[in-house]
């Protein structure tokens, strides 16, 4: 991918470097040992990472970062409607994570969708002798409830690993007993470093439990393909798919937005995997190249800019007909995307943006920032690895900080020193930078907006972002006394 | 590898529109109320979450204090999160990240290396230490690891750090503010305790209350009063800090040498006797001064008798200022009474917040008809039927302890009433039975300012007063035909 070297003016990777290394004087000498490795100016041209990743979280640092739980429960499961996802172990897992991500859901609720918070409600005697006898109880009452659910999924809190439950043994004999799929999760909280592993693990649990189980009533065509990694935030997945069925190809499943357990299983029989979250599925992308033939193309959703290279990619795997109607999409839309920016980018040009986020977004959405006419001058993920980071280094300007698990601290210390005019990250982070007069946006969540993917969610993205640049009441932060 | 289940192939078949039409109208049924009261093992929309969010809610009632998570870290960006999204504020807490090693070894090199860095960086003048399941289960010592940490020189040795056991299975966030709120004026007031001295305050225990109006009514009662109050503790600040371009860390608490100095206060009083049951055994045995335990006031006569109980101990009058309230607040009843005598209400919540709740309904001759405690004892559930039954209006009200939202459900689509008072988890039966919601408990997730709106004191009485009524005012606005929208209501 060659590209010109984007620079920022005033950042240099000396300016960087001595701002990094600024933020780290007040760490003990162990702690910035260990975080110096996550802090570094890009090297765009490089195309690599510039940063260490996927390790261990320091202690007492305060990380952002979740557990393998929340990424199993939060991310990968949870979106899946048509299945009861029980939060096996205390209460409060499954009580934090209820409702809490924005994954929207079709269906009626406790019906035919399950958006609720399951438990098994741990108490002191589920502990002292175990809980799969418990479990096994509660799936047989998941049922006769709620009788439309296509499976069940069981997701395993810490203690369940740590005093040595068997859900496994008692999902297979109670799937059988019940005639119904019922997927053991072992995602417990403490394993790993962050919520990566969870989706990790339950890419595992799909190959392992889900797919071939199912198989698509309707014939087959060469235009199937399947949405993978969008997980409907605000209705994401509701824009992409209406968009991509526009231009010819066959949405037979979406992993996991407004995801449906039966499609998911028989999506071995597509034509080709369209992954929008890199981080969180690629696994099963890779299994089923590996295992079916299917290819996989990794496409980014946000912007004008992107989504036209990225329809074009994807045009390029099928045949004139879909190539037609990419290019009429693409005309059709981007008339209407150039007035959006007409409208918006005089009010945001040259404003400065930082990001800090999860998943995909910290490089993924650099190109719509960039197509509202902004500078992206700082970015990182919270559980990324390697090559993540790979992918991010071209994306954003050269010599910009990257920062991998920061610590609230060391945000701080970088906005105090880049000044953006918006920070993107998410809701632990969103009050700590209003109270300093920053605007800034929710990404994890859109902040109660969206979508944000393709062409619906471009002008919904760029009003936003306007929005909470240009408000007015930062204008009153400061007192007249 | 694939379908370990050994499931059978099946065709993608989906869900049925004849069948989701069919199941919805069966989960409305009386007979699926039967199955749904009859289950055992599984919890659905539990109306209340776990020990340590409340844990970090009482650390951050303190000045200057940091909480901190001994556990995994999901857990803390989990508390900090329900914080950040009720109150819209920031909620700064560490925690130092144990794994699968920790599980292994125990967590002592965790506790260390994350009270180091946190002091480091974070410059707390109390670090709060409490506990999530996993070290609770691998049956860390934390009294050993704190003693081990200060004799290794990880924290500076004049810094106070108290901590709690709050593993998340066993009681509630309620009763993880108790034994946090505890742990901390145990380790505050230590040596204290002065013979003879007293400090002439009052000492004022909410417990679990995320209302910061709430707070501030109690200081400005108190103010008017010219009652002193240290308040244990003070998350007004915290999580109503302005807006002036700096971010403070620590923006507001209690004072570390007020709470220290609360143990020769010349009463204390809990207006929450289940939420601080644990800290005021406690206080009762170790504080000089009287000791109360009152309900939560809400409604007209817990207020009535929560100041004459204050006035009785302090030799105070009740000002004229607060008598002129008493009679607004009253005045804003008998207005407005008709347009909720006689509504029924299923009402959910934490136990004193309950209690408050049913009190003020009665007085305004509305029918508490489900009252349901997600996580409640016998006492409660007796003290509130005992309430029921002082009243006329209380005469159909049933008392559901231990049950969860799903079976509210079921409670409001067999048996209707007019209003659902809770916390926005309580959004989707509400909506479900086409009634409104109001959002006086916690969380509220998708409200502005409820927090900031006091529901205790006779400012209390007449913001309860204003929403529900106006709210069945607008209902009927929205919903009466053409010939019946009327310009007066």
């Amino acid at each position: 991918m060659s590209r010109s070297v984007k620079k920022v003016e005033g950042i240099t990777r000396e300016s960087t470097q001595a701002m990094i290394d600024k933020a780290l004087e007040a760490y003990p000498e162990k702690g910035r040992k260990k975080r110096a490795p996550h802090l570094a100016p890009n090297d765009q041209s490089s195309g690599k990472a510039c940063v260490k990743s996927n390790r261990k979280t320091v202690p007492g640092v305060m990380s952002a970062r979740g557990c393998a739980y929340a990424g199993a429960k939060g991310v990968v499961w949870g979106p899946i409607r048509d299945m009861v996802h029980v939060s096996h172990g205390p209460v409060g897992c499954g009580w934090y994570s209820w409702g809490t991500r924005r994954n929207l859901v079709s269906g009626i609720n406790g019906v035919s969708n399950f958006a609720m918070q399951f438990t098994s409600d741990f108490q002191e005697k589920d502990i002292v002798y175990g809980g799969d006898k418990k479990l096994a109880q509660l799936l047989t009452e998941a049922k006769e409830l709620f009788p439309l659910a296509k499976g069940i999924s069981v997701l395993s809190e810490c203690p369940v690993g740590l005093i040595g439950d068997d859900i496994n043994a008692v999902a297979k004999r109670m799937s059988k007993e019940l005639d119904l799929p019922v997927i053991p999760c072992n995602c417990e909280g403490f394993r790993g470093v962050s919520q990566s592993l969870g989706h990790h693990i339950s890419n595992d649990t799909i190959r392992d439990y889900i797919i071939e189980t199912r198989e698509f009533a309707d014939e087959e065509t060469p235009y199937d393909i399947a949405l993978i990694g969008d997980y409907n935030i605000g209705g994401d997945v509701w824009s992409v798919k209406a968009l991509l069925e526009e231009c010819g190809l066959n949405v037979k499943a979406t992993w996991t937005g407004d995801g449906e357990m039966e499609k998911i299983a028989a999506t071995h029989k597509v034509k080709l995997n369209v992954i929008h979250c890199y981080r969180s599925m690629n696994y099963m992308c890779k299994v089923m190249e590996e295992k079916y033939g299917i290819p996989w193309i990794e496409l980014n959703f946000f912007g004008p800019t992107k989504i036209r290279e990225s329809l074009r990619a994807l045009a390029e795997r099928f045949d004139d007909r879909i190539k037609d109607k990419v290019e009429a999409a693409i005309a059709k839309y981007d008339a209407q995307m150039q007035k959006v920016i007409a409208e918006y980018r005089p009010r945001l040009e040259g404003k400065k943006v930082m990001l800090y986020v999860g998943g995909l977004r910290p490089r993924h959405t650099v190109g719509a920032y960039e197509d509202l006419g902004m500078v992206v001058v700082g970015s990182g993920y919270e559980f990324a690895h390697g090559d993540d980071y790979d992918r991010t280094a071209p994306e954003m300007p050269d010599a910009t900080v990257i920062y991998d698990d920061a610590s609230e601290f060391e945000l701080e210390q970088f906005v105090h020193a880049l000044k953006p005019d918006l920070v993107a990250s998410g809701i632990k982070e969103k009050y700590v930078f209003q109270k300093m007069g920053l605007p800034f946006r929710q990404m994890h969540s859109w902040d109660y907006s969206g979508p944000y993917h393709g062409y619906q969610g471009f002008p919904v993205f760029a009003r936003d972002i306007d929005l909470a640049v240009n408000s007015p009441t930062w204008k009153l932060v400061k007192s007249p006394f | 590898m694939s379908n370990e289940l050994g499931l059978t192939v099946k065709p993608v078949c989906g869900i049925s529109p004849e069948d989701e039409k069919r199941v919805a109208a069966w989960i409305d049924t009386e007979e699926y109320k039967q199955k749904n009261f009859a289950r055992q093992a599984l919890t659905i929309n539990p109306a209340h979450a776990c020990q340590p969010l409340g844990a970090e809610l009482a650390a951050h009632g303190f000045e200057g204090t940091l909480p901190f998570v001994h556990g995994s870290q999901g857990c803390a960006s989990y508390y900090r999160s329900t914080l950040n999204r009720h109150f819209r504020e920031p909620a700064p807490a560490v925690s130092d990240s144990m794994t699968e090693d920790g599980a292994v070894f125990g967590g002592q090199n965790n506790l260390h290396e994350g009270l180091e860095n946190a002091v480091a960086l974070y410059k707390p003048k109390m670090v709060a230490v409490f506990t999530s399941c996993m070290p609770e289960i691998i049956g860390d010592d934390l009294t050993a690891f704190i003693k081990n940490a200060r004799n290794k020189g990880v924290v500076p040795k004049d810094l106070p750090l108290p901590f709690a056991n709050t593993p998340s299975f066993n009681g509630s966030h309620v009763t993880g503010y108790d034994a946090m709120l505890l742990a901390i004026l145990q380790a505050l007031t230590d040596g204290k305790s002065v013979e003879g001295r007293c400090t002439g305050r009052l000492n004022l225990l909410p417990g679990f209350d995320a209302n910061t109006g709430n707070y501030r009514e109690y200081k400005r009662l108190m103010a008017e009063m010219g009652v002193p109050l240290t308040l244990l503790a003070d998350i007004s600040e915290t999580f109503d800090s302005p807006n002036d371009g700096t971010y403070r860390l620590y923006p507001g608490g209690t004072p570390l040498a007020d709470a220290a100095d609360s143990i020769n206060g010349k009463v204390t009083l809990t207006v929450g006797p289940y939420a601080t049951n644990k800290t005021f055994t406690w206080v009762k045995e170790q504080y000089a001064g009287t000791h109360v335990a009152l309900p939560m006031p809400v409604g007209v006569a817990k207020t009535d008798a929560f100041l004459l109980e204050v006035s009785k101990l302090f030799g105070k009058k009740v000002p004229e200022s607060i008598q002129a309230e008493r009679g607004r607040a009253v005045d804003a009843m008998t207005d407005a009474q008709q347009y909720m005598h006689g509504k029924k209400f299923a009402v959910y919540g934490d136990a004193d917040l309950l209690i408050g709740y049913v009190s003020f309904l009665l007085e305004m001759g509305a029918t508490p008809h489900h009252v349901l405690c997600s996580k409640g004892s016998k006492k409660l559930e007796k003290e509130l039927q005992a309430l029921l039954d002082s009243s006329p209006y209380g005469k159909t009200g049933k008392v559901y302890v231990n049950k969860d939202l799903w079976h509210l459900r079921s409670l409001v689509m067999t048996d209707p009433v007019d209003a659902v008072i809770g916390d926005t988890h309580g959004k989707f039966l509400a909506r479900d039975a086409k009634i409104p919601l109001f959002r006086f408990g916690f969380p509220i997730f998708d409200r502005v300012n409820k927090h900031r709106v006091p529901i205790v004191g006779y400012q209390g009485v007449i913001n309860l007063v204003t929403e529900i009524c106006n709210k069945f005012l607008d209902l009927r606005d929205e919903t009466c035909d053409e010939r019946h929208f009327e310009m007066m209501r």
